[in-house]
């Protein structure tokens, strides 16, 4: 067992990354499908804040854009399913953990889409979030999930970009829609530091996911990061992120802020988020909706097998 | 194994602090069957596996590997297999198995010295 043990950490000490096959501590697996079926959880539930809007996007081209990159979002999910199936979990088991509610996804998707401008929030900021930590990840220890992120990073850029696109059009427009944007930014900058986790300082524990190389910096640098990104970005909508504490600091040679507010953030991962039961709500809806698809595919297919016999 | 994970990340929130309760054990409803795909991404290379998905048969499985691996132009011809048809080494053999190539210098072209006035070859 020990030796299996140091192999194992000579790998990851050595950059050589984790395969399915490979012997693996069994908190690391474990971590690792709660990590990458949350992440998946969270791409499913993220497409449907953005899918209320698509009937409603105020032009076609951006109703295109929007159809696809809530299809991405399918996609990002399905890749991440597949990473955490090679560990040994079913992907009945991990959708069965989501619709009853015992897997987490992120809270974020746990706020409401209310205008237009949200869509572009959520592609600016949401997304924007997602990329530093999708980043981080490209280089994490076990190889199928590494594999995704590097696919997922390559179309998400596109995602945020479009989102800065949206605000920036309404910025440049009337005052409603100035007020529109500006609206959107201050609903979403919290829950957006939100989504990198609780305080590192929370843990007194020692950094198992860092020695594993699953986790390569931690929730505050990553936070840190990006008020130090959007800080910057905001001024080019001509818009505030809503923090008045938030000042570039000459010393550290980073932006100081505020801080957030960790009652929300804990009672949004607990359930009693504003949209948590409507989210859930529509994932079974949809997966009971789809059981004579589900079925019909499988009738389908042994007929044709029956018939090829 | 003394191993737990105690530092909350980013779509890692553990379960003793979320609140969740335990679904139980429903499961009842038999998958589709995995299947692996390979792409082609252009005429002249190899195919190169992509990916995992499920689906009731092949069709189905190349219909979803073009609708999830090609939406912007990836490939320009789809291989499915089903999973279960993939027989793999075993790591844990990887030295034994390759070991008969360690030691076989002269199969590289660095192995031989050759005079000076053989310019190339």
């Amino acid at each position: 067992m020990e030796t299996f043990e140091k192999i194992f950490q000579d790998k990851i000490d050595n950059e050589i990354k984790i395969e399915p096959k490979d012997w693996m501590p069994e908190a690391y697996r474990k971590n690792n499908i709660r990590q990458i079926s949350q992440h998946a959880h969270s791409e499913i539930v993220g497409m449907l804040p953005e899918g209320n809007w698509i009937s409603r996007a105020p032009t076609l081209k951006r109703k295109a854009i929007l159809i696809a990159k809530v299809q991405d979002e399918a996609g990002h999910g399905l890749y991440l399913y597949s990473a955490a199936e090679t560990l040994g979990i079913t992907r009945e088991k991990t959708i069965n953990d989501l619709h009853s509610g015992k897997a987490k996804y992120s809270s974020i998707f746990n706020y409401p889409t209310l205008t237009w401008a949200d869509m572009g929030a959520i592609g600016w900021l949401v997304d924007g979030a997602a990329i530093l930590n999708q980043v981080m990840l490209t280089r994490t220890s076990y190889g199928p999930y590494a594999r995704a992120m590097v696919r997922i990073c390559k179309e998400e850029s596109f995602h945020q970009r479009q989102g800065f696109d949206i605000l920036y059009t309404l910025s440049k427009g009337t005052a409603e829609q100035k007020a529109m944007c500006q609206d959107a930014i201050n609903r979403w900058w919290w829950p957006s530091l939100m989504m990198f986790g609780p305080r590192d300082s929370e843990s007194t524990n020692s950094d198992q996911s860092i020695k594993w190389k699953i986790k390569r910096k931690t929730n505050d640098e990553l936070r840190q990061n990006f008020v130090d990104m959007c800080a910057m970005q905001v001024k080019v909508l001509g818009m505030n992120l809503p923090d008045e504490k938030l000042k570039w600091n000459e010393t550290t040679k980073q932006h100081d802020w505020g801080e957030i507010n960790w009652d929300e953030f804990w009672n949004v991962v607990k359930g009693n988020g504003p949209c948590n039961k409507q989210r859930l709500d529509a994932r079974r809806k949809a997966w009971e909706e789809g059981t004579w698809v589900r079925e019909a595919a499988a009738a389908f297919a042994e007929k044709r097998k029956a018939k090829a016999a | 194994m003394k191993n737990y994970i105690k530092k909350f990340y980013y779509g890692d929130i553990p379960e003793d602090k979320s609140g969740s309760s335990d679904p139980g054990n429903k499961a009842t409803h038999n998958d589709w069957p995995l299947w692996e795909i390979f792409i082609r991404s252009k005429q002249g290379l190899d195919h190169k596996h992509a990916g995992s998905l499920h689906a009731a048969d092949a069709q189905m499985a190349i219909e979803n590997a073009r609708d999830v691996y090609t939406r912007r132009q990836e490939g320009v011809s789809i291989w499915v297999v089903e999973s279960k048809y993939i027989h793999a080494t075993n790591p844990d053999e990887t030295g034994s198995l390759y070991e008969p190539a360690n030691d076989k210098v002269y199969r590289y072209p660095t192995f031989y010295d050759l005079p000076d006035e053989v310019k190339h070859m």
